[in-house]
């Protein structure tokens, strides 16, 4: 069994959409949507929902009114500036400590620091995750909560379902959909996986974030395909990418035209190859024989 | 003046939008900074093409340990929430790359065994772009503490200037971290089905956040309305459309700003900063 990731670098190149397109076209895997702060696969494949489990990525601490006594040593060693002295008096003293959720990393510092034991550290619920049927098989994915973190781990626990519902249905890919960037859910999305193909367009902005990137698999020594979308809105930029890839040892494996069939395919909860078999499927198609080849 | 720029999905322009802002203010005779704050991929230099006067490594405290003073009572390893440093048979191991700099290690140790070193996760440039000040962020490769770097940057918000903060894209703690303290947040988005999802998730965090917020619309005459109709029924207002030029996305491509291909352009970013403005006039 083969773990297949798309990310991009830069956002906004089509990653999403090619992802889907490429659930068409796999014949025998499980999806799992990697980009769990803005994810959208799921507005294309329609995934039914079988399974909802709430996702705890950390504790979370929070002071107990009626135990606080003031003394601020919980705030001065804070290294996250996450508590003020704001919180409603108590028959101790006229205000009280407390812990803003947002800026908390969990760390637990004040709690094993606060002298009368009044800061609990519970499991925090950073999001939910699901195990969904779609059109074209088994999908896990996830909503992370609004202003949440951990990702990362968010990230490795889809990876893990997925891998694991592969091996029990005999499923030989796990096709997953990243995220921008090069951070923490980036690298948990490609730790690890067999193949990395990466969506780039023909920009400078494009160019540069792909270099970063490419930089990041090679760290990790994961084989790494790179696609061009929208190639013809600058053709010489395209070129300049595909020399400066095939510099650092990778291979252009596709150059995709702008079509507006993929944002029209988005629109009807469609992927490209559902919306249409014209020419710009085809350029798909074989992107898609690519990294089967790749894979093998 | 603080302004962010921010978006839930990636690639809608926000640094388009940050970028043409700003030079349309200077032009107008504004003082303005815009801070790059897409500390991953960040991509306002290659549209300002700053004069960089300096670089500074931003680094963050790691422990290490003076073996000679550790007795292995395991302290460090079990307060540690990250795995960063454990204890195997007595003896504590770091993990430098999962630390998140709490400082409770070096705290709770009995001994004063663990010190505190600095670790490089990555460098801040400062500078000037034609009279615009500018600063930006680079995370390392395989470095992970992006919002440590966002909040480096955003030390160098000017009071007395306007501010324009270009943020990365999502809605986790990167993005929380560029958006924080901000006086109005512009979310970018496009018409399609996937930019409204997104902007939808940005739209909830804003106001997990309480920042006054309004959206702009890049590409404006692609997809369908319903980032509109979504906007007419939430109560946001849209306060700029641009459309889907080639022009536009071809001169983007080679890096050059719109309003320096069509410096038309200039009055509605300035028609957007009037719009801000009245809408903190308001608040």
């Amino acid at each position: 069994m083969k773990e297949f990731v798309v990310i991009s670098g830069k956002g906004g190149t089509g990653k999403t959409s090619i992802t889907a397109a490429f659930a068409s076209l796999a014949s025998n895997a499980v999806l799992a949507d990697c980009d769990v702060d803005a994810a959208d696969l799921h507005l294309v494949l329609e995934p039914k929902i079988k399974q909802e489990s709430d996702f705890s990525g950390g504790k979370q601490a929070s002071i107990v009114v009626e135990k606080c006594i003031g003394c601020g040593r919980c705030s001065k060693m804070c290294r996250f500036d996450a508590i003020q002295l704001n919180g409603p008096g108590n028959q101790i003293v006229g205000k009280t400590y407390t812990v803003d959720p947002i800026s908390c990393e969990g760390c637990k510092v004040c709690v094993e620091f606060c002298p009368v034991d009044a800061i609990s550290f519970k499991p925090a619920i950073n999001g939910k995750w699901f195990i969904s049927d779609t059109r074209f098989g088994p999908m896990v994915h996830a909503k992370l909560g609004i202003a949440e973190e951990n990702s990362g781990k968010l990230v490795t626990l889809i990876r893990k379902e997925a891998k694991r519902i592969a091996e029990e249905q005999k499923k030989d890919l796990v096709v997953i959909d990243g995220s921008p960037g090069i951070g923490c859910p980036v690298i948990a999305s490609i730790t690890g996986a067999d193949v990395v193909l990466v969506v780039t367009e023909p920009t400078l902005s494009g160019k540069h974030d792909l270099e970063r990137v490419a930089q990041l698999t090679s760290n990790f020594g994961i084989k790494t395909l790179i696609c061009i979308n929208k190639a013809d809105v600058n053709p010489e930029m395209s070129r300049n990418i595909a020399n400066d890839s095939e510099k650092m040892g990778l291979k252009v494996v596709g150059k995709i035209p702008y079509d507006e069939a993929f944002t029209k395919a988005q629109i009807m909860k469609a992927t490209l190859i559902e919306y249409t078999g014209g020419e710009i499927a085809g350029i798909v198609r074989a992107l898609w024989r690519e990294v089967v080849y790749a894979l093998e | 003046m603080k302004i962010a720029i921010a978006s839930g999905k990636g690639g809608t322009g926000k640094t388009t939008i940050a970028t043409n802002l700003a030079v349309s203010l200077l032009h107008a005779g504004q003082r303005v900074q815009y801070l790059d704050c897409d500390a991953e991929e960040p991509n306002g230099h290659i549209f300002l093409k700053p004069l960089i006067d300096s670089t500074e490594e931003i680094t963050v405290g790691v422990p290490e340990v003076d073996m000679a003073k550790c007795t292995g009572c395991g302290k460090c390893g079990r307060l540690c929430q990250y795995s960063a440093i454990i204890c195997l048979k007595d003896k504590p191991l770091v993990f430098e790359q999962l630390c998140h700099s709490c400082g409770g290690c070096m705290a709770v140790c009995p001994e004063g065994a663990v010190i505190e070193k600095q670790r490089k996760i990555g460098i801040a440039e400062f500078g000037t772009s034609n009279g615009v000040y500018f600063g930006h962020g680079r995370l390392d490769i395989g470095a992970i503490q992006t919002p440590a770097v966002i909040k480096y940057v955003k030390k160098r918000i000017k009071n007395d200037i306007i501010n324009i903060i270009d943020a990365p894209p999502g809605t986790s703690c990167p993005v929380i971290e560029a958006i924080k303290g901000s006086d109005f947040v512009i979310l970018v988005t496009e018409p399609t089905p996937f930019g409204l999802n997104d902007l939808a998730l940005a739209v909830g965090m804003v106001r997990e956040l309480k920042l006054p917020f309004a959206v702009a619309i890049n590409r404006s005459d692609i997809g369908n309305d319903a980032v509109l109709q979504y906007c007419h029924q939430e109560n946001i207002e849209v306060l700029v459309q641009i459309p889907n030029d080639r022009k536009i996305a071809e001169n983007y491509s080679r890096g050059v700003m719109i309003v320096e291909a069509m410096p038309d352009y200039k009055e509605k970013f300035l028609k957007l900063y009037e719009d801000i403005e009245k809408r903190m006039k308001i608040n």
